[in-house]
């Protein structure tokens, strides 16, 4: 099959039929942030950070396929401005104190709050009462930083199948509900990829917290997106 | 546990039964215990997360217990103007708990509910799946005094109303209040012509026909049926379904309840001939849980159609199998959108999937499936047997037909009308008796709040499109209250899966309650409209795509509402409360606030 052509913000792209937005814009060296969004998982679409606009239709870039001669807005200011209330919204909704937490400078939701330069969200704190669970032998489940991406529910299952994490109630009463005979089963590799996995500090490894010193992490070096706005290595 | 082992066994091992299996462990037990959510995760090859998350999605699941009895009270704002809160007082004191608790003795546990379709009767509730309307402070005092006694919540209902109510098969307290009949759905109806019609005609005959009536989806999104049949047929790969959406949960909405008391031979035969017409030979009607009542009267009628060879295999003489089975939701207004349906009716947690691919592609376990309407399968139903022609000589332009209208609130007649597409809002207040209206909602909390300005206008898919929910408020009401009431229930129904829904609407309440306290000011109502259009936007579904519509459609309509609130503010910082900020610190250092140093300064 012949490739699609699209564009983003005017730039002339190319798609692979059946490609994400997502994918495609990455593959084209576009920036669209994505949170929720993991390579290799099915989309979700849950925490909306990458809605872009086409044709006057507001989507998730990570669940909508790519058709023939679309033309995606994606760095325009009044999505921007969405994009960052979303992440805004995330920041209120939990506790997130990023100096005290395990996961800074390797966390994807503060990286995006840099690269957004969000300094005070413009909505009231939240502050909900959650906790910390310590069910299984290997795992500490942060719910206070927890944004529902579903990152674990969809990639951290048994051999036969089953989910380890599971979506638990529903709204704002929502979380993640982990079953601690599976995850007391895991290997140390599994948990640690659960880990890696979890875009926030919400899945913790026990006892390796601070390994890496903060000030040497990922997005310590350099700011998230930069790597996609390069391009892909030749 | 010894008495699970009897759900279980015989179960097929198909995790697509679980909401079948937590609904008997519910029904058996009051909640689902711990070990029956281990037995059961066990048998269907799922982890206990998994399991426990199906429970907790849905209203009337639990896996804590909820009394021997268990009441789950309406909480639509129809019901808070009906005298809700003394009823509520009544249960609160006689039962001896609040309303989210069991009673000490275990024997009542109170609950709030959504709108469960009852508006014209309220205030009503759900007692141990059996339907109470038009409740006192006196009625409940003598229903949780015999409930406590052990009397099965049935021998309570004292009077059996109208209609198919009154059979056997329902025994309900249930009203229809038919108000009037139109042509289509109450018109008369020879059983079976339509599906006898139907497969003496073409498949490709019959979309012909429903496409040419311009008929377009009942539930509220007015997508065109003719179409959604086409696209479904087209799709390759069989097995094809039909499911009936039979999940009405806007707030306000209580029409489907009655076609499906009155009237569900023809929404069945609705179903075979829509099953017909994209070669499906299974239907599946999905019911709210609210609507458990109904189903003893709902199966004796697919027997008698089965008996009839109007379901079954070589229905009416052709070479077309059709039969329909009955699915139950478990409490979620969600799963009216068609996507969670599907979701739900797999057997698991009622949350939309991502679209594309819809349903008629990938759709009832992953299969090419029609949802419709029952009231959408109805109107296609006499199509069939009257003609295109004849529908489009009903309704308006671009509406034709009628609609089923569900009337509450502050009128003389509330009740079921159905009335042709294109009538203006005051001709319709007229005909309810509804002349002193102030405010109307159109088409549920997601829909519109309009104004007498907006009265001339018609109620058609053209202009004001509604499901069929109309709620009336008189100039008394407090439309704050009534906006607070339907941001509440966004709240409280939404899956909680995407950011702007879960967490927007949530912010939108607070500052709406800001504004209504008189503390906002003229920045929170551009925040409002701007975090609301932003909510509108970002949402995955339809859901979060409606819910900030209370604010939005009433910021628009009642401008003078709003300003009225902000200008008693006469503070330049009036979410600052000195008083109030201070008082903590004060009273943990053991002293008073010294407000009037401050003020002298």
């Amino acid at each position: 099959m012949s490739k699609l052509r699209f564009t983003i913000d005017g730039k002339p792209c190319t798609a692979e039929p059946g490609q994400t937005i997502a994918e495609a814009a990455k593959a084209n060296a576009v920036y669209i942030p994505t949170l929720c969004h993991y390579e290799g998982l099915p989309p979700v679409g849950s925490c909306r950070v990458c809605t872009v606009r086409s044709g006057g239709r507001y989507m998730a870039s990570c669940t909508q396929v790519v058709t023939d001669g679309m033309a995606i807005e994606n760095m325009v200011p009044d999505l921007e401005d969405m994009r960052r209330a979303i992440i805004e919204m995330l920041f209120v909704e939990g506790n997130h104190m990023c100096p005290t937490c395990e996961k800074s400078g390797n966390c994807q939701l503060q990286a995006l709050a840099y690269r957004y330069q969000i300094l005070v969200p413009r909505f009231p704190f939240q502050f909900p009462g959650r906790h910390i669970e310590a069910v299984a032998p290997k795992i500490l489940l942060e719910h206070n930083r927890c944004i529902q991406c579903l990152r674990c529910v969809r990639s951290v299952q048994t051999k036969d199948g089953r989910k380890v994490f599971a979506q638990r109630d529903r709204s704002k009463k929502r979380k993640i509900d982990v079953d601690a005979k599976l995850a007391a089963g895991l290997t140390d590799e599994e948990v640690r990829k659960a880990m890696d996995i979890c875009p926030v500090g919400s899945i913790l490894m026990k006892e390796i917290g601070f390994a890496v010193p903060i000030g040497e992490r990922k997005f310590d070096r350099e700011p998230i997106g930069s790597d996609i706005e390069k391009g892909p290595e030749r | 546990m010894k008495n699970d082992k009897g759900i279980l066994h015989g179960r097929p091992k198909d995790p697509s039964a679980l909401l079948d299996i937590i609904r008997d462990v519910q029904g058996r037990h009051g909640h689902v215990p711990e070990e029956a959510v281990s037995g059961i995760a066990a048998h269907l090859g799922l982890s206990k997360a998994e399991v426990r998350g199906a429970v907790t999605f849905y209203h009337f699941f639990s896996l804590e217990p909820r009394g021997r009895s268990t009441v789950y009270l309406n909480d639509s704002i129809t019901s808070r103007m009906k005298g809700r809160a003394a009823v509520a007082k009544a249960f609160e004191q006689e039962a001896g708990c609040r309303f989210g608790e069991v009673s000490p003795d275990g024997s009542i546990g109170l609950f709030p509910t959504s709108c469960i379709g009852m508006n014209d009767q309220e205030p009503s509730a759900i007692i141990d799946g059996v339907v109470f309307t038009q409740l006192t402070p006196l009625k409940v005092g003598h229903l949780v005094r015999a409930l406590r006694a052990g009397k099965p919540a049935q021998v309570l209902v004292d009077k059996y109303r109208d209609g198919a109510n009154q059979s056997d098969l329902v025994r309900s307290m249930v009203a229809n209040n038919i108000r009037r009949r139109g042509p289509v759905l109450f018109g008369p109806h020879e059983p079976g012509a339509a599906v006898r019609k139907a497969v003496a005609m073409t498949p490709e005959a019959v979309i012909e026909e429903i496409k040419r009536a311009n008929l377009l989806g009942r539930g509220g999104a007015g997508f065109p049926t003719g179409l959604k049949w086409d696209f479904c047929r087209r799709e390759k790969n069989p097995p094809h379904y039909v499911v009936c959406n039979a999940d009405e949960g806007e707030p306000g909405t209580f029409k489907d309840r009655v076609i499906l008391t009155e009237l569900s031979r023809l929404v069945f035969e609705g179903m075979a001939v829509a099953g017909y017409a994209v070669g499906a030979e299974e239907g599946v009607l999905y019911l709210r849980a609210e609507y458990d009542y109904l189903r003893p009267l709902l199966e004796s009628v697919l027997d008698g159609l089965r008996r009839e060879n109007l379901l079954g295999k070589s229905i009416a003489g052709s070479r077309f199998d059709f039969d329909i089975s009955i699915k139950l939701g478990g409490g979620a207004y969600i799963c009216g959108e068609e996507s969670a349906l599907l979701e739900s009716a797999q057997g698991k947690r009622g949350e939309p999937r991502n679209r594309p691919p819809f349903p008629v592609q990938i759709g009832y376990l992953g299969q090419p499936t029609t949802v419709n309407n029952v009231e959408t399968l109805c109107a296609a139903a006499k199509i069939i047997i009257h003609g295109a022609s004849w529908f489009n000589s009903m309704g308006s332009a671009n509406s034709s037909g009628t609609k089923l209208f569900s009337i509450s609130g502050d009128c003389e007649r509330p009740g079921v009308y159905e009335l042709e597409f294109g009538l203006t809002v005051r001709e319709l207040l007229d005909i309810v008796g509804a002349k002193d209206a102030f405010a109307v909602q159109i088409g549920g909390p997601s829909g519109a709040m309009i104004s007498r300005r907006d009265f001339g206008r018609r109620v058609a898919f053209e202009d004001l499109p509604t499901g069929g929910s109309i709620m009336i408020f008189g100039p008394w009401r407090d439309l704050f209250e009534i906006i607070d009431n339907f941001m509440e229930f966004f709240i409280e129904e939404s899956c909680g899966w995407c950011t702007p829904c879960r967490v927007g609407n949530i912010l939108l309440k607070e500052k709406l309650e800001k504004i209504m306290t008189g503390r906002g000011t003229r920045q929170d109502l551009a925040d409002l409209e701007n975090w609301g259009k932003m909510i509108k936007a970002m949402s995955r579904c339809g859901l979060g795509q409606t819910s900030p519509n209370p604010i939005l459609t009433s910021l628009q309509n009642f401008p003078e509402l709003y300003e009225a609130a902000v200008s008693k503010s006469r503070d330049v910082l009036p979410t600052f409360d000195l008083a109030e900020a201070t008082l903590e610190a004060a009273r943990l250092a053991n002293r008073r606030p010294a407000l009037e140093e401050v003020a002298h300064e």
